[in-house]
């Protein structure tokens, strides 16, 4: 693979990543390092996604990323919404997974008592 | 008519008015009159601003700011803090409204607070799992401006010492000149290291690198293999990491995949491969030279320096040997420049540095700060300060070789520099918090008890004076000490300060002299608790 190359793949990715041009419309990220799947990120995780499924959500990207830093708030699940402040929540439950899909990503309402951060 | 430079806006309401609003209002009017803010700050009654069950709320503009459940006794600190001297009371509860019109915390203690991220920018927002992702994201773009530009190897050294990068480990030498000397340094073969061997207790700033950004790390290392002329680099990994080295593992054969590693990187001719080897868990292989003796297979011993592996490294070839948190800041020095990276930090210190803040706090976690960010603002605006309301004692930095800073130190800025006026190191990075009811001598039995299980053996004074100092903390633990002892201890620390071969028994006296030069008394009543019974 050339130089050349890689610039392309970053661009086709880039764009994939901006969700306005993408398909989906909102990406949730789980903060997955060892600090987070100690205090139950993964189950986190699991709750999201058979949540999602259940509501037959299709615009919406579940991700993992790395830890920020937070390890007194984990799990942290951030929403990236386009056009709309990201939205970080702390000591996400998996009742509290399933309010952020409930409230959230569906009704646009975000569950409050869990906002830490709002960026943006 | 007059302009007003603040207007406060009481919203009067059914629950505002249960809450008491029209008391805060008119206490507020008095505070103000009082201080002579009546033609610059105006009250004004409105309607509801749609927050219930928030008690009095008082808006502030042109700040935007809600306070909310506003007692009449807050009235008084808001007034005087905030009115007069412009700066907003922390002990208040204060938000403002998001777009949605919800209520944002805008509490200005905590992790969240605003940092100065460098190298822990994205761990948290792509998926270090996909390489895709992290190109999207910006991830190797510095390689590509390497050699798109055609930047020589000097050329990134120049910009590198530029930069005044320098060692994040703990040491902090500058990195730029230890890349210059490796690649000046006679040698057929030569190597770059990643010292991952996070071992300090305490500190878990590189594992979040490691864990979020693996690719950033490897970029680092493909710069600083063409810098200093390494076609091999290896990252030593400490054991206990699974997930770090399982991440790391994965970035690697995706980083070949890419052609970012290999026989030919981006088919520019540049070849460059990593490896990565798996600590076995000794503390003393943080050490550069253990590591690389560890790295060939033996035993984990340090060697005599010099020389120093710039020169005689791995299979006694010219290698470097950096931090994570050091490399993770090469990819954004090369992106945007060394007169970027100045900006950050102080003038000798510049840029960036993480801190883990762990113990009794009421928010243990990690920041990425400027340089130079005090103590005091580390442990209580970001840490949000000593847990359960209780008093602050002492803080111990930079892990088990560091040193116990006591509360007259808190405004110490953390820095190389500032720290070492102080007799205080920055280690590792990790600062941690004791309360009023940790004993110092506690803390110290635990920290000596850790090196005399550490220590390798090599040298005497490090393998019998480890022993030693636990026998003598030991003894003021269990009531049995006497006050002789604790010159001994210092004695014994000093002695093995200047004769022991390598940082780990050249630093025991870091930990031993801070804690009795600044809790003296509290070992005169260990070891005078003897005499008594």
């Amino acid at each position: 693979m050339k130089l050349e190359d890689l610039r392309k793949i970053r661009e086709k990715t880039e764009k994939e990543m901006v969700l306005r041009d993408g398909k989906a419309r909102v990406r949730v990220v789980v903060g997955m390092g060892t600090s987070g799947i100690a205090a139950g990120a993964r189950d986190t995780m699991k709750a999201l996604l058979d949540e999602i499924a259940k509501r037959e959500l299709k615009d919406v990207i579940v991700s993992q990323a790395g830890e920020r830093g937070l390890s007194s708030s984990e799990p942290v699940v951030t929403v990236f919404e386009e056009g709309k402040p990201s939205v970080v929540y702390g000591n996400v439950t998996i009742d509290i997974a399933r309010k952020i899909v409930a409230e959230h990503l569906v009704n646009g309402n975000p569950v409050s008592d869990s906002v830490i951060e709002v960026n943006g | 008519m007059s302009i007003y430079r603040t207007h406060i806006l009481v919203p009067v309401d059914e629950g505002t008015v249960q809450a008491g609003v029209f008391e805060v209002k008119r206490r507020l009017e008095q505070k103000i009159t009082e201080q002579g803010l009546g033609n610059e700050v105006k009250v004004v009654e409105s309607g509801t601003v749609g927050i219930v069950g928030k008690g009095v709320i008082l808006v502030v503009y042109p700040e935007r700011m809600y306070y909310t459940n506003v007692r009449p006794g807050d009235v008084s600190l808001i007034v005087e803090e905030h009115l007069l001297k412009g700066r907003i009371p922390p002990t208040l509860k204060y938000a403002s409204l998001d777009i949605q019109g919800g209520l944002k915390s805008l509490h200005n203690t905590g992790l969240t607070r605003e940092q100065k991220r460098v190298v822990l920018d994205k761990s948290w927002k792509m998926s270090p799992e996909d390489i895709r992702e992290v190109l999207a994201t910006g991830g190797y773009k510095a390689v590509e401006k390497i050699f798109t530009e055609k930047m020589t190897p000097e050329a990134v050294i120049d910009l590198i010492k530029q930069s005044g990068l320098r060692g994040r480990g703990g040491a902090g030498f500058p990195t730029g000149l230890k890349w210059e000397a490796t690649r000046k340094a006679a040698g057929d073969q030569k190597y770059i290291i990643c010292n991952a061997d996070e071992g300090e207790p305490g500190t878990f700033k590189d594992r979040l690198i490691l864990e979020g950004d693996p690719h950033k790390l490897i970029e680092a290392m493909v710069i600083g293999g063409y810098a200093i002329g390494a076609t091999k680099g290896y990252i030593y990994v400490r054991g206990e990491y699974g997930l770090s080295i399982q991440r790391m593992q994965q970035a690697i054969d995706q980083a070949r995949e890419y052609s970012l590693l290999g026989p030919s990187v981006l088919e520019t001719g540049f070849a460059f491969d990593l490896q990565i080897k798996i600590g076995a868990g000794a503390y003393i292989c943080g050490d550069e030279t253990a590591l690389i003796e560890s790295l060939e297979g033996k035993r984990g011993n340090p060697r005599i320096k010099p020389p120093y592996p710039v020169t005689n490294g791995l299979w006694q070839m010219p290698t470097a040997v950096n931090n994570v948190e050091t490399l993770a800041n090469i990819p954004e020095i090369v992106n945007r420049g060394a007169a970027w990276f100045r900006t950050m930090g102080t003038d000798k210190c510049s840029g960036t540095k993480v801190f883990t803040i762990l113990g009794h706090v009421e928010q243990p976690g990690l920041i990425e700060v400027e340089m130079g960010t005090p103590l005091r603002e580390i442990i209580f605006a970001y840490g949000g300060g000593v847990a359960g309301g209780k008093k602050f004692k002492a803080a111990l930095l930079g892990g088990a070789s560091g040193v116990f800073l006591p509360e007259k130190l808190l405004d110490v800025h953390m820095d190389f520099e500032s720290l070492k006026e102080n007799k205080a190191v920055l280690g590792s990075g990790a600062v941690l918090v004791m309360n009023e009811a940790t004993s110092i001598p506690d803390m110290l039995f635990s920290i000596l008890k850790f090196y005399a299980h550490e220590t390798c053996g090599q040298c005497a004074p490090c393998r019998i004076g480890t022993h030693q100092l636990l026998q003598l903390a030991w003894k003021l633990r269990e009531g049995q000490g006497r006050v002789e002892d604790i010159d001994t201890m210092l004695n014994l620390a000093e002695t093995m300060q200047r004769t022991s071969l390598c940082p780990l028994g050249q630093s025991v006296v870091a930990p031993v002299k801070s804690a009795i030069d600044n809790f003296r008394d509290e070992f005169e009543r260990a070891a005078g608790h003897s005499e008594i019974s």
